[in-house]
Formats: C-alpha cells, sequence, structure tokens
C-alpha cells in the first residue's frame, strides 16, 4: 500500500506543470538534498534554494570585525559554523589557527556564562541568524549580563529578503521557513501574498517538505495566492508573542546588508540605545572604524557580493543559478576546502549539493 | 588527516611491512605471516596487531568511561580483522592531580572489559606529566591476536550483504549531549562494548567449497557508518548501497540528530560492527548475531553492488537515492 509520502509523490507528479518554487531556510534545503526530492519529483516541479542560511549571508565585514576584535585581545563566542566562513582575510577558524582566542558555543548563555567564569577577560558574542535566534539572544540581554560582555549583531529578519525576491520573475511560490514562523507567525507572508505568489509555511520533516510543494502547487493550478499553513503543529497566525515583544524591546530594525545580494530596506536587526553599553560596534567604535576602513582597501572590495573570483553564490543565493553550474563545485570548491559561504555551512546550498547528491552516478 | 597521514608518516616510513597487511594498508591492524619466519613451507595461522591512543572528552561518559573504550576499542580492531585477541598492553599518560579514585575506576573497566573477552593484559606503562601539559588522561592500548583467515576491510565484493550489528549514533550523540549539557531527556547511553564474542561466532560460516562467508568487516568508529562503508567501497573496488527504510537507529538519537542538524550515519560508534557476508549466508550470520547481546538489533542494510564503484548511496525511505559522502570533520551543530 502506497503511504502517505508516495501519494504526495504521485500527487505532485500528476499534476507536474513547470514551476519554480522556492525555500528560503538552509534546513529545508537540508531535506529536500538528503532525501533527494528533487530526484523523485517531475523536473517540471523546480525547487529552487533562495537565501535561507544565515551563516550565508553574514556580510564579510560583519566577519572581519569579529576576527579584529580578537587580534586585539577580546574573545569571540561564536556558533560553530559561523567560524568557516571566509570574512576578506580568513575566517575565524582560520584566526583560532592563529592563536586568538575563539571559542564555539552552543548557545548565547554559553557565551554570558564564559563572561562571568572570566571577569577579566572581554567577551564578544557573534549574534547571527534570522528571527529564530534573536529572541534568545534578546532574552538573554533582558535577564541581565556581566559587564566584560558584549554582542556583535548580525541578526536578519527573512520576510523583507523575500519581498526582494518576488520582485524577481523567476519564482511562482515559495515554501515559508518552519523555524521563523514560529515564532513571527503568517501574517508577515501577507506582503508576499499580496504580490501574486502562492506561500505555504512549512516543516522540516520529509512528509512535511512533500506537503508544502504540494500545496503551492495547488494554490498556483488554482489560480490562488495566499499563505497557507502546512506545519500547524507549530505555527499559527500571530506567532510567539512573548518572543516578538523580547525581541524588540531589545532590538530594533535597520537597513542591513546581505551577502550576495545587498542592502535590503529594514531587513536587519540592531541593538536599541538602552543597550548599547553591550553593543560591539558602540563598546570597541574604535576596532570597528578600523576594521570598515581596512576593507575598502582589501582585494574584493570592488566586488559588490563579497565572493571571490570566479564563485558564484551570489547567484546561488538568489537562485539565479545551481551549484552544479559553478566552475568551481566539486573541484576547487568541495566542504573540505570551501572558497563561497554556501558551501562552508550545513545550511549552505552547495554544501547540501555536495554532499547529498554529487557525483553520485545515477 | 588521511593526507596528513599520507604525506607525513607513510612517505616517511621506508620498511612498513611484516606480513599481508602492512602500514600501507591503513587497515583496522597490522598481520605478521609467521610461516614466513619460520619455515615458510605450509599455510598458518596469522598474527593479527593493532594499537590505538584513546582520549576522550570527558573521560566519563554516560554508563562508561575512557578505561572500557580504550579495551573495547583494540579488541574490536583485532576482532574485525577476524582475530582472537591473545593479550594486550596499556600505556597511559596521566596529568599531575588526576584523581586516583578516578584512576582506579578507568583501571576496573578496563579489567572488566577484557575480562569479558578473555584477553589479558600483559604489560603497561604509566607516565605522569606537567598539570599545564595535558588536561586529561590519555591511554594506549596495543592488542595481538591471531587469525586463521584475516578478514580485511577491502574484501567486498557485488552481490555481498551488509550487515550492521546493531542501532547507529549511540555513543556519539549520548557523548555530545552529556559534554554539552543538552537535555534529550533520554537514557541513551554509549554502546562501547568489545564485540570479539559475537563476532567469533560467525567467522567459521563456510560456503560449499569451505571458503569464509564473511568478505569484509569493520567498526565504523569515528567518521560513522558513513565513514566506514566509503573506506570499504574505496578499498575493495565496489559500490555500495544502503536501504534508509532498513537502518537501525533509535528513536531518541533520530531525533536529538534532526534537532542538531547531525547526520546519524557520521556519528561515531564504539560497539558496532559492519559484517560484509555472501547473500547466501546472510540470514544464517544475522540470526547468530542476534543471538549475541551486542547484536540484538543487527539487520541486513544494504549490498554491494557492481556499479558506483568507491562510492556510498542510500535508498531513502521515499525511495529516492541519495549520496552518502565521506565526513568531513568534526560534527558542528547547526544554529537554528
Amino acid at each position: 500500500m502506497e503511504n502517505i509520502e508516495q501519494k504526495l509523490i504521485s500527487r505532485i507528479n500528476e499534476h507536474a506543470a513547470p514551476i519554480r518554487i522556492m525555500h528560503v531556510c538552509g534546513t529545508h534545503e537540508r531535506t529536500i538534498s538528503k532525501y533527494a526530492i528533487r530526484d523523485i519529483i517531475s523536473k517540471d516541479v523546480q525547487l529552487l534554494s533562495g537565501p535561507g542560511c544565515p551563516v550565508c549571508v553574514t556580510p564579510a565585514e560583519d566577519i572581519d570585525f569579529a576576527i579584529s576584535l580578537a587580534k586585539s585581545g577580546k574573545v569571540i563566542a561564536s556558533f560553530g559554523d559561523m567560524m568557516r566562513v571566509p570574512g576578506t582575510r580568513g575566517s575565524l577558524f582560520d584566526a583560532r589557527s592563529d592563536g586568538y582566542d575563539i571559542r564555539m558555543v552552543y548557545s548565547i548563555d554559553d557565551a554570558v556564562k564564559i563572561a562571568k567564569d572570566n571577569p577579566t577577560l572581554d567577551i564578544v558574542f557573534f549574534g547571527i541568524g534570522f528571527e529564530t535566534t534573536a529572541p534568545a539572544n534578546a532574552a538573554a540581554l533582558l535577564r541581565e549580563v556581566p559587564e566584560n560582555f558584549s554582542m556583535l549583531t548580525s541578526h536578519k529578519l527573512m520576510p523583507p529578503a523575500m519581498e526582494i525576491l518576488t520582485e524577481d520573475t523567476i519564482v511562482d511560490g515559495f515554501l515559508a521557513p518552519g523555524h521563523v514562523s514560529t515564532i513571527i507567525g503568517t501574517y508577515p507572508y501577507n506582503s508576499v501574498s499580496e504580490r501574486g505568489f502562492p506561500i505555504v509555511v512549512t516543516g522540516f520533516e520529509v512528509l512535511d517538505v512533500l506537503l508544502g510543494i504540494a500545496m503551492v502547487q495547488n494554490q498556483i493550478e488554482s489560480g490562488r495566492s495566499c499563505v497557507e499553513n502546512a506545519y500547524s503543529r507549530c505555527v499559527n497566525v500571530e506567532g510567539n508573542l512573548k518572543a516578538q515583544e523580547m525581541m524588540y524591546l531589545v532590538f530594533k530594525k535597520i537597513d542591513s546588508k546581505w551577502r550576495g545580494i545587498g542592502m535590503i530596506e529594514k531587513s536587519g536587526l540592531a541593538l536599541k540605545k538602552e543597550f548599547e553599553q553591550f553593543d560591539a560596534v558602540n563598546v570597541y567604535a574604535d576596532i570597528y572604524e578600523k576594521a570598515q576602513h581596512e576593507k575598502k582597501v582589501s582585494d574584493i572590495d570592488n566586488n559588490q557580493n563579497e565572493m571571490w573570483e570566479g564563485c558564484i553564490c551570489a547567484e546561488i543565493l538568489t537562485a539565479r543559478a545551481q551549484p552544479a553550474q559553478c566552475p568551481l563545485f566539486g573541484k576547487r570548491c568541495s566542504p573540505k576546502n570551501p572558497v563561497g559561504p554556501c558551501m562552508v555551512s550545513l545550511e549552505g546550498t552547495c554544501y547540501n549539493w555536495y554532499k547529498y547528491t554529487h557525483n553520485k552516478g545515477i | 588527516m588521511q593526507a596528513l597521514i599520507r604525506d607525513l608518516i607513510l612517505n616517511n616510513i621506508t620498511n612498513k611491512s611484516a606480513g599481508p597487511v602492512g602500514l600501507d594498508d591503513l587497515d583496522d591492524g597490522a598481520t605478521i605471516n609467521i610461516a614466513n619466519t619460520m619455515d615458510g613451507s605450509k599455510k598458518c595461522d596469522e598474527i593479527v596487531i593493532t594499537t590505538d591512543s584513546h582520549v576522550i572528552k570527558p573521560p566519563f561518559f554516560p554508563d562508561s568511561n575512557i578505561g572500557r573504550l580504550a579495551v573495547s576499542g583494540t579488541v574490536n580492531d583485532l576482532a574485525v580483522m577476524g582475530a582472537a585477541p591473545l593479550a594486550l598492553t596499556c600505556a597511559i599518560v596521566v596529568p599531575e592531580g588526576f584523581e586516583l579514585e578516578s584512576f582506579e575506576k578507568i583501571i576496573k573497566s578496563m579489567n572488566a572489559a577484557a575480562e569479558e573477552v578473555g584477553v589479558p593484559i600483559i604489560a603497561g606503562d604509566t607516565k605522569t606529566v606537567e598539570r599545564n601539559g595535558l588536561d586529561s588522561i590519555i591511554i594506549n592500548t596495543t592488542g595481538i591476536g591471531i587469525a586463521g583467515d584475516v578478514i580485511r576491510d577491502s574484501g567486498l565484493c557485488p552481490g555481498d550483504k551488509i550487515i550492521l550489528t546493531g542501532t547507529i549514533g549511540d555513543h556519539g550523540i549520548s557523548l555530545l549531549a552529556h559534554r554539552e549539557g543538552f537535555d534529550f531527556s533520554t537514557d541513551l547511553v554509549s554502546d562501547v562494548a568489545p564485540l570479539w564474542n559475537m563476532i567469533r561466532a560467525v567467522i567459521p560460516i563456510r560456503n560449499v567449497e569451505g571458503k569464509p562467508a564473511i568478505s569484509a568487516m569493520k567498526d565504523p568508529t569515528r567518521g560513522g557508518l558513513a565513514g566506514a562503508l566509503n573506506e570499504m567501497a574505496q578499498k575493495s573496488g565496489t559500490g555500495i548501497i544502503i536501504h534508509q527504510r532498513d537502518l537501525p537507529i533509535k528513536e531518541s538519537v533520530s531525533s536529538a540528530c534532526e534537532m542538531l542538524g547531525i547526520d546519524p550515519l557520521e556519528v561515531a560508534n564504539e560497539g558496532k560492527a559492519i559484517i560484509c557476508v555472501k547473500a547466501e549466508h546472510a540470514e544464517e550470520a544475522l540470526s547468530i548475531i542476534r543471538n549475541h547481546k551486542y547484536g540484538r538489533d543487527a539487520a541486513i542494510i544494504g549490498e554491494a553492488t557492481d556499479g558506483h564503484s568507491g562510492k556510498v548511496l542510500m535508498k531513502t525511505i521515499i525511495g529516492s537515492m541519495r549520496y552518502v559522502d565521506i565526513p568531513t570533520g568534526d560534527l558542528i551543530p547547526r544554529i537554528c
């Protein structure tokens, strides 16, 4: 007997017409690649990978600033997958190999603990991620942190980026990220669906992703464009109001630079004035200015996408190209020796393509 | 690491073999052909030798400790070459101030693991180093075993069935959860165990011509099942297809891996073996393994193929085929 997954695959294939569905979540890419969903559904239904990997879209200048802080004797506490992403001159891992104090943490609480345990050291937490990680970071600051703790904030907001993507006509519909949506709810996507794009909030199991695809397909087929929720076991319309409240007690929306995309209006978070004593940009303003200046005279200054020669991560992050089209993919660029950010992160499109689909010879 | 081993070690040692399996083979151990050193006339059992230094943070982990790991690791390296463990040696390096009580516990665990498979620990060395030179204990064990037919990790042939002797990822995930303080609300513990008693039961299986039915074995420790299967496929020159539906995995390991963005195929095991067997003997071997306490969850997880030489593929639960890559390095949990 057919199980639900197989029924959904049959449904998607029976109704296949040329459509392009974009997801904007690294974990969706992971599920799609891990289960080779692209291979088992009709080639007409194209699954595109958008800018859903938080470390991939973190601008090189923020990494450069973190490295400059480390070089001036501060302790950098960072999530693991941020550590391998190259800035203008190397990654945090490279800086650690050079002897600077850079520590891998699993949450802001670990970083706060390091600060409390080491009152003579200055700890800078590298706060990145979408709406999923921002509330936890806000909560930590609201709980009180020691004086020797500060935060380098590089948080990004997903809906403004999706709005930018709709201006490109290559997408017919979206899978919205389940994790982000648990926090923000489904209503912020109305601005996307009102532009005529079907959008389905989708979870991360293979069944969730297949359901999301089928629901987007169904909307396109019936000429509708609205926000639907295929992840109702975790997501509701208004989201987690407490988390949102904490987030905006601590952070304010700012225009923000996305690696590979550029500036997007109101798409990032910065610490509010009340928290400026914990804002690394403010506390270490001199180091920040110097890092900014150094970047201007660096090799990739003329490359607005902050990518290396031959690397097409910028196109990949916006689904204008697929990894296999990159001349470096699988040759000079692999998970062992990544060139661009999309190959570094576990959430990166190139990493997942390489890991699960590259060269399998079937 | 492989490149470092090749460039800095293999290239700089000139005499690397004392029998059919030597250093260049990078197998779980090496063999010394006693017949060659005696009269060289008739087929003789082979001596198998292996060595391993064990470091683990923290030295005490759920349900076990570095002592049991150090003995099990070496016994298993011998066992997967088809060798009965004859004797072990043990060299320990500890920092000054290492708690005596912990030290004794570790030694008692070593003894219990060795007793389980009846192998004596016959020589040893203990060194103490300055506290700031080392932050925990290091245990090296060397094992000598004897094998009638040495089993390699490169002996896989197309058509052979692949048996995994139990659930994957128990050791790595229980250790990660313990070390990093993740509370998955489970009673998951490390699987570390000496496997000789289980493996010795399948070694005698022979085909009608009297040849061993077991074609290859390996223990999927660091690098997990993905690392071990890739190595076997590459060395044997065959492809491997495994079936996700048949992979034994505990619900708690599966959920923890999903949450952390870790592939359970890449997580270390310390009490599991991959046993490759001629297809016609697969069920017989499986039932013998399942009769042993360390093999209750054993399953036939796949087979070796003619095609995709040197590569490992997995048929997913939705029927698609996915590439199982060689793990690249340390497991790093994702952020969101």
